[in-house]
Parts: C-alpha cells; sequence; structure tokens
C-alpha cells in the first residue's frame, strides 16, 4: 500500500517537474482523440497516420532548422522560397540536362547551404537584422523561382527514384501480406536503443552517485514509451511500412537532437541565444555561430525543397509558398522561445506532427478551410501561451 | 513627528520561500530613511509591494499611507498616492529627450494633444531642483548614469511626490556623482520629501540617514535612529549579518611574489565608435602570486583596458604589447585571451557575464568545454561533477548544480563567474567589481577565496571602484586617469587620499 503511494507520489512530482515536456505530447493526444472520435476512426487508420506523417515532412525539417534559428534570436523568412528554387533547379538539371539524380541532390543541397551562409553573412557580418536580409531573400527567391519556371511553367519530374523520396516506402525483407516486417524491426530496434540508452545512462549516473529514478518508474517509462513506439510502427506496418520521408525525418532529428544537446556546438549555439555578449566573453564567435546556424537552416531548405518537390513529382510556381510561416509556427508550439536560448528540436517536431495534424483532422470531418485557418491560429496562441504561464511558474 | 508610512506585518511568498516574514517597516515624515541588509534580505521585495509591483492579495499585511490602509492594484495606484520609486537599472528612453522622458505616462494635454511648450517649461523648473544643468531638449542618451538618475528624480517630482524611493542610488555612480546625490536628497527633505534609500555604502547610509532600519532573512532586525545616537558601521553589520565582522578584509600574508606573469607595454586603445583614445600609453605588470589593483574614477578606462587584454572584443584599435609569462600574445579575440591564459570576470555579470536562463553547472564549463568532452562530445556527468566541485569549494548556495542562475542571489551569481573562470585555468585572472552589488558576507567570502587563489600562485588584477577594498586586498596598486596610467602606488604604504589625488589631477 504504502510503495503504491510512494510510486504515485513519484510519478505525480515527474509530471508536474516536466508539464511542459509532456504538455505537448498530451495536446497531440488529446487532438487526435478528437479527430478520431468525430472522423468515426478515419483520423487513426493507418492510411491516414500515415500521410500525416508524409505530408509533415517538408515542414518538419524545416521547423528543426528554424529552431536553431530562433534559439540563436534570428528568424528567416526566406526558407520557403529557397525550398521553392531548390525544387524547381533540381527539376530542371532532371528534366533539361538529364543530370543523375544522385548529384542533383548533392548539387542542390550544396545550393542551399550557400543561399543559408549568403543569409547568415548579411546577418553576421553584415549587421543586418535577420528580419530584412531573409526578407530580401524571400522577395529574391521567389524572383528567382518565377525566373526559372517562367519558360515552363510547371516541370514534371519522370524519375521515379527522386519520386520515391517523398511517395515511396522502404522495401521489405520478407513478403507476408498485410504487415510490413522490416517497419517493425525499426521499431523493435528503435525501442533496444531507446532501452539500452536508458540504462546505460543510469548506470553512468549511478557510479557518479547522482539520484536515479526509482526502479519501478523506471520500468514505468520503458514500458510506457516503448509502447507508444510499437504502437506507431504497428500501425505503419499493417500499411505500407515506413516511407523514406519518415526515414529522412528521423535521421534528421536523430542528427540534429545530438548536436544540440550532447556537443559542444550545441552548447555555443545555446549560449549565443541566451546571452550573445556573455557567450562572445566566453570565447564563442557569435559570428561564426550565427553563420553556421543560417547554413544549417539553408541546408535543411534545400532538403524540403526537394521532399516538396518529390511528393508533387514536379516543380511549380508556388512551390514553398508559406512555409516559413508553419515552420515558425510550428517551433513555437514546439516550445521555442522568442526570447531566445530556449527550444528543442524534439519540441519542434511534436510542434509539426500537431499543425499537421489539425489540418489533416479538419480535412477530414470537412471544416472550411477558412475555419481552419482561424483555428490554427488560435492553437498557435493557445499553445505559447500555456508554455509561457508553465515556464513562469518554475 | 507622524508616521507617514507604515507597513504592518507584512509576509510574502514565493514558491518554496518566503521572501518577507511579518516585516513592519514605519517612516516618518519628513526623514531619510535607509533600508539596509544583506542581499536576499528581502529589501526589493519590500519595495515592490510598497510601490505596487505586488498587488493586494499577493501578499499578506497591511500597507498604511499617512493614516489610510492602501489597496495598490499596480504601479499607478501607489504613484497617484505621491510615491515614486527609483530602480537600480534605470527606466529611461535613451532615445527621448530629458523633457519627453520626465511627462511620459503623465503628459501635459491641452485638450486631446500634448501641450509641448508646457511641458517644456515646466520640466524646466524640476530639471532645477535637482540642480540638473542640461538643456531639457537634450537625448537621455547623451548623458552620463548620474545625470540620468537625476532626471528620474525630476521625472518623479513632477508626479507630487511625497515619499521618493531609491533602491541603491549611488551603486554606479563616481564618489562626486555620489556626494551630490546625497546632497540632493537633503535638500529635499528640506523641501518636505520623505525618501526612503537601499544602499549597500554603509558610509552614504551613516552620513544621510536620520532612521536605518536593517533586514535579515525576510525579518526586521531593528530600527536605529540617528536622534538617540544610534547609528553607525559596526551595529549596522553586526544586526545585517548577524554576527561581529572586525575584519573587513581577511588577512593574507604578503609572499614575496614569483616572477612577472602578465606585462603590458605601450598599450594604446583608439576607440571608433566613440571616436577617442581611451587608452594611452598604459605600461604594467603582475608577478605571480601577486594582486595588483587598479584604481580610478568611473571613465577612466578600467574596463576598458580589461577588454583590450581580453582579446579586444569591442574592436578597438589597439596598439603595444602584451606578454603571458614572457610570450607575446595576440588580441584578437577573447578565445585567443583564454586560450593564453587569460580570464576576465566581468563587471556586469548579468548582462555580459552570465547566461542566466541556464543552470549553474553549464555557467560553469561554458568557457572550457573542451575539458569535458571526448572528440567535441560533452560528458554530461563529468560536467556535473566539476560544477559540484567547484559549488562546494567556491561555497555556492543553491539546492543543486542544475539550478538556474537566475534564481541566485548577486552574491551566488558573483561566485558561479568566478567559478566559470577559474574553471579555465588562468594565469592571470582580472576580476572587473568583483563586489558589486554584494552583500557583505559574500564580499567576505570573495575576498578570502581571492586570497586562497593569490597564494596558490596565481596573478590577480583587481579593479575596484571602492577604494578599501583595492587597497585591503592589493599588493600594488596603478591608478588610472583619463586613459593613462597615472601612477603606481604601494597598496600599504598609501592613503586613499593619495590615490584620489593621482585619479582627479
Amino acid at each position: 500500500m504504502n510503495r503504491l503511494k510512494n510510486y504515485f507520489n513519484e510519478l505525480v512530482i515527474l509530471l508536474k517537474l516536466n508539464v511542459r515536456e509532456y504538455g505537448m505530447f498530451i495536446a497531440l493526444a488529446v487532438i487526435m482523440l478528437i479527430f478520431s472520435f468525430y472522423s468515426g476512426g478515419l483520423f487513426v487508420s493507418p492510411r491516414n497516420l500515415s500521410n500525416l506523417l508524409n505530408q509533415t515532412g517538408y515542414i518538419a525539417v524545416l521547423a528543426v532548422g528554424m529552431t536553431l534559428v530562433i534559439i540563436i534570436r534570428h528568424i528567416d523568412l526566406s526558407v520557403g522560397y529557397v525550398a521553392g528554387f531548390v525544387g524547381a533547379v533540381a527539376a530542371i538539371m532532371m528534366v533539361q540536362y538529364n543530370v543523375p539524380v544522385g548529384i542533383v541532390i548533392a548539387v542542390v543541397l550544396l545550393l542551399g547551404t550557400l543561399i543559408g551562409i549568403w543569409h547568415g553573412f548579411l546577418v553576421a557580418f553584415m549587421g543586418l537584422p535577420a528580419f530584412v536580409s531573409t526578407l530580401a531573400g524571400m522577395l529574391i527567391f521567389r524572383g528567382a523561382l518565377l525566373q526559372v519556371t517562367q519558360s515552363t511553367g510547371t516541370i514534371i519530374i519522370p524519375n521515379e527514384f527522386f519520386n520515391a523520396i517523398s511517395n515511396g516506402y522502404i522495401p521489405d525483407i520478407v513478403s507476408i501480406p498485410g504487415i510490413h516486417v522490416l517497419t517493425l524491426l525499426i521499431g523493435l530496434a528503435g525501442v533496444a536503443l531507446f532501452v539500452i540508452s536508458e540504462l546505460r545512462g543510469r548506470r553512468n549516473k549511478l557510479r557518479y552517485n547522482f539520484k536515479v529514478l526509482s526502479t519501478s518508474m523506471l520500468i514505468t517509462k520503458l514500458a510506457f514509451v516503448s509502447a507508444i513506439i510499437l504502437l506507431i510502427t504497428y500501425i505503419l506496418a499493417t500499411y505500407n511500412g515506413a516511407s523514406w520521408t519518415m526515414i529522412i525525418i528521423l535521421v534528421t532529428v536523430g542528427v540534429y537532437h545530438f548536436i544540440t544537446n550532447k556537443t559542444v556546438i550545441g552548447r555555443h549555439i545555446y549560449a549565443v541565444g541566451g546571452n550573445p555578449e556573455a557567450a562572445e566573453l566566453s570565447g564563442i564567435s557569435v559570428k561564426k555561430i550565427t553563420l553556421l546556424v543560417f547554413a544549417s537552416m539553408g541546408f535543411l531548405s534545400a532538403l524540403s525543397g526537394i521532399l516538396f518537390a518529390s511528393r508533387l513529382r514536379s516543380a511549380t510556381v508556388t512551390a514553398g509558398v508559406l512555409f516559413e510561416l508553419d515552420a515558425i509556427a510550428a517551433a513555437y508550439v514546439g516550445g521555442v522561445s522568442a526570447k531566445g536560448g530556449i527550444g528543442k528540436v524534439t519540441g519542434s517536431i511534436i510542434g509539426a506532427i500537431v499543425m499537421a495534424s489539425l489540418s489533416s483532422g479538419m480535412n477530414l470531418i470537412g471544416m472550411d478551410i477558412s475555419v481552419q485557418y482561424i483555428v490554427r491560429g488560435l492553437v498557435l496562441i493557445v499553445a505559447v501561451v500555456f508554455d509561457v504561464r508553465t515556464r513562469n511558474k518554475k | 513627528m507622524s508616521y507617514i508610512l507604515e507597513m504592518k506585518n507584512i509576509t510574502k511568498d514565493f514558491p518554496g520561500v518566503r521572501a518577507l516574514d511579518n516585516v513592519n517597516f514605519s517612516v516618518k515624515e519628513g526623514e531619510i530613511h535607509c533600508l539596509v541588509g544583506e542581499n536576499g534580505a528581502g529589501k526589493s521585495t519590500l519595495m515592490k509591494i510598497l510601490s505596487g509591483v505586488y498587488k493586494k492579495g499577493e501578499y499578506q499585511g497591511d500597507i498604511v499611507l499617512s493614516g489610510e490602509v492602501m489597496n495598490f492594484h499596480g504601479i499607478r495606484d501607489s504613484e497617484r498616492m505621491g510615491i515614486g520609486i527609483i530602480h537600480q537599472e534605470l527606466a529611461l528612453i535613451p532615445e527621448l529627450s530629458v523633457y519627453e522622458n520626465m511627462y511620459l505616462g503623465h503628459e501635459i494635454k491641452r485638450g486631446s494633444f500634448i501641450d509641448w511648450n508646457e511641458t517644456i517649461t515646466q520640466s524646466i523648473e524640476f530639471l532645477k531642483k535637482v540642480n540638473l544643468a542640461v538643456e531639457p531638449q537634450e537625448k537621455v542618451k547623451n548623458l552620463g548614469v548620474g545625470k540620468q538618475q537625476l532626471v528620474e528624480i525630476a521625472k518623479a517630482l513632477s508626479k507630487d511626490l511625497k515619499l521618493l524611493i531609491l533602491d541603491e542610488p549611488t551603486a554606479a555612480l563616481n564618489e562626486e556623482e555620489s556626494d551630490n546625490l546625497l546632497g540632493l536628497l537633503t535638500d529635499l527633505k528640506r523641501h518636505g520629501v520623505t525618501s526612503i534609500m537601499i544602499s549597500h555604502k554603509l558610509k552614504e547610509v551613516i552620513s544621510i540617514a536620520d532612521t536605518v532600519t536593517v533586514l535579515r532573512d525576510g525579518k526586521t532586525i531593528c530600527s536605529l535612529s540617528k536622534q538617540r545616537n544610534e547609528i553607525n558601521t559596526q551595529v549596522i553589520i553586526k544586526n545585517m549579518v548577524g554576527r561581529e565582522i572586525n575584519d573587513v578584509f581577511p588577512k593574507r600574508d604578503h609572499k614575496e611574489p614569483g616572477k612577472i606573469m602578465l606585462k603590458v607595454d605601450g598599450l594604446n586603445a583608439y576607440s571608433r565608435e566613440l571616436g577617442r583614445s581611451i587608452i594611452k600609453d598604459a605600461s604594467f605588470y603582475v608577478r605571480q602570486g601577486e594582486v595588483v589593483g587598479i584604481a580610478g574614477l568611473m571613465g577612466a578606462g578600467r574596463t576598458e583596458l580589461a577588454l583590450s587584454l581580453f582579446g579586444n572584443p569591442l574592436q578597438y584599435a589597439v596598439s603595444g604589447d602584451v606578454y603571458i609569462d614572457g610570450k607575446r600574445i595576440k588580441l584578437n579575440s577573447p578565445k585567443s585571451a583564454i586560450d593564453s591564459g587569460i580570464a576576465y570576470v566581468t563587471e556586469d555579470r548579468k548582462g555580459n557575464g552570465l547566461i542566466l536562463i541556464q543552470d549553474i553547472k553549464q555557467n560553469i564549463t561554458l568557457a572550457n568545454l573542451r575539458e569535458i568532452s571526448h572528440s567535441s562530445v560533452i560528458d554530461e556527468n563529468l560536467e556535473i561533477n566539476i560544477a559540484n566541485e567547484y559549488k562546494q569549494s567556491i561555497n555556492i548556495k543553491a539546492p543543486s548544480v542544475e539550478q538556474k542562475v537566475q534564481n541566485l542571489s548577486g552574491g551566488n551569481q558573483q561566485k558561479v563567474s568566478l567559478s566559470k573562470w577559474l574553471f579555465t585555468l588562468p594565469k592571470v585572472l582580472i576580476l572587473d567589481e568583483p563586489t558589486r552589488g554584494i552583500d557583505v558576507g559574500a564580499k567576505y567570502e570573495i575576498y578570502t577565496i581571492i586570497n586562497t587563489l593569490v597564494s596558490e600562485g596565481l596573478s590577480i588584477v583587481l579593479i575596484s571602484s571602492e577604494l578599501p577594498e583595492v587597497m585591503g586586498m592589493s599588493d600594488r596598486i596603478y591608478v588610472m586617469n583619463q586613459g593613462r596610467i597615472a601612477s603606481e602606488v604601494d597598496a600599504l604604504n598609501t592613503t586613499a587620499e593619495q590615490i584620489m589625488e593621482f585619479a582627479t589631477d
């Protein structure tokens, strides 16, 4: 009896301490439940969830980059049109010049990075406010997109490999009808990785005599997270399995999560966001970090452009319109602070999924597009208010 | 004399701490009342309650102003009752003129429009009352801190002021400006204005206060009266810290210092931004195991000198030679300065010293992440361990090293700052006003740390505006005056008067 009481006490304390991080997941769960209810279960159907994640791809990668940009107290308004422009360049290279797809991807990723470096240079070394330099970038790349698509209009991309990036699914190792085995295996591997890293971290902490979760709480945490990972992979596996887009998102988030949380560069980024003067006096080059973060944003814009062009199987004149605002909204919903120095890429991804779930759900239940915009705006406000409120309390 | 203000049984809780515990605080009409106490004693919280920052209901107890119980729901309410508060951080808008700032929020109107002519006429009158000889049209950013403070006071006066609250008004002022301000308070007293002043500078408190109230750990400890001849340094300090401090500066054996560790030869610095030379031909040296004080008035170029040595982050045009341990070093970035063994604890720990939204451990390791990382990946457990070591050895008071720095008191923030720079394993440690705005107890601790470091062979440059501090802590003192090193004196054989002479001529 007493042990049960202790267990619940610890659970409540844990939830209270991490209300901000868990809040997002709870919100996501609530949104999913509501739409499942109103759509008669259609929302959580394997097909819809799979589509939802695939559609989130090109915004999700932008949100990851935008998180870092906002952490260092800047903004990048150009990402949408850069993505559109880069997608068009990719299409032209493939269609008009028959460049092999591998080279095309490498070249456009480099092109995006260079554009990012250009914006970073203007901000860090010319002292232009990021709002202005990337607003200019928005205009310039909108013009550039029109330039390259003017003569042709929409460019259809016939390359199967390229189009598979956003429409294809990973192949299976054995064919069992109705279930995608490799996806399940990836899910299991994910669970194993999670459990091992938690246990290893715990062992390390014990070696240093630090406080750790009680055994029962650890088991609860491991079981809960593992169950969720397995549930999602199972749902996906009953449809077509994991898509290439999902793999790309996972890898991107994994890499950025690692960089921001575990490396010296990550610390430098948060330091610059938290207090640029103090960072500079601590031997960190604020200019270099700014350049780096914008370069990464450019790289991810190009990735987003590739994902979007691949999804539409074409480059269009209107590609990339308003992507930047969706990415910024996803980051804010995901708990990034407008004052800088605070935010997580994992949060932004959840933010992106929340926003995409809203759109997808509202579409499913046939809500008018005009109402959809208003709802998304209100959700953005609620999310940020919640974030600010819980932050101040702490 | 009757009480103009009585705060009765005030209790204020923050999550996890009781900031004020049944505090009683009474101010007589027409007196200058000083509120003293260590950092975290509750002075600022008490004044925030008085000025309506914390609304009725967020605390317990009563505010009685001229016999009436007040219900403040915001600063506007307290202002309407004639309470004016001047914060440590001035609240003026730099790009606006003096008169625009003075009447901001209570503009003089004719109909719906602002009557600028009347505004200027009235502002001149109040500027005269505070003895400030500037044109009302002057932009505030062109005024020094001392003058800006006077503008704030003039602004408060223009609102039909009865009770003036000043939170550490002289913290950023030089001696002359401080004297001027204290004179003004006496002057206002003669015109019937009651003042409450929070101050750490006991000399000022003693010279000006009619009554001194001491707070400690959120409780009223005592109220001392000048009339009854109760006010003197020993009594105040004893009540503030709850123990007697006989030595303000801990004893240190002035050992024979070692080899020359820092040598500066003919350093010049020119600020393009200001359009003038800020360091002129400065040459000096610091030996191993030596504390060298840098004295001088505000604007003498002490901080600029430190910044020039510390990799010149503000991009002055610098010439001259700097040697660490006999090796000439480059002055091109703080990083190279850190690498060559210089550490700089800044004057403004909140502004450019610490990252307030990060925790203790992240702040301590920031300038030397290399030490706790393997191929650029941070070992977080090692980081916690190292932070805990410093928390213990430097005595940082916090529940854990995962505490955000913004939740620490000034003294503990300074200790975090010190730990951060000690973790870079410097050869030369520059301390810029290391005890500004921190309480007596923490000051003593920091002095003790300095002594320990020096005895271990570190070279320390101590920049300070407090003469007793420079004289009490240093082996030798360089006095700066208008960008030059005016003189070098031996700390044991000098007087405050001698130093001031070199600093002012």
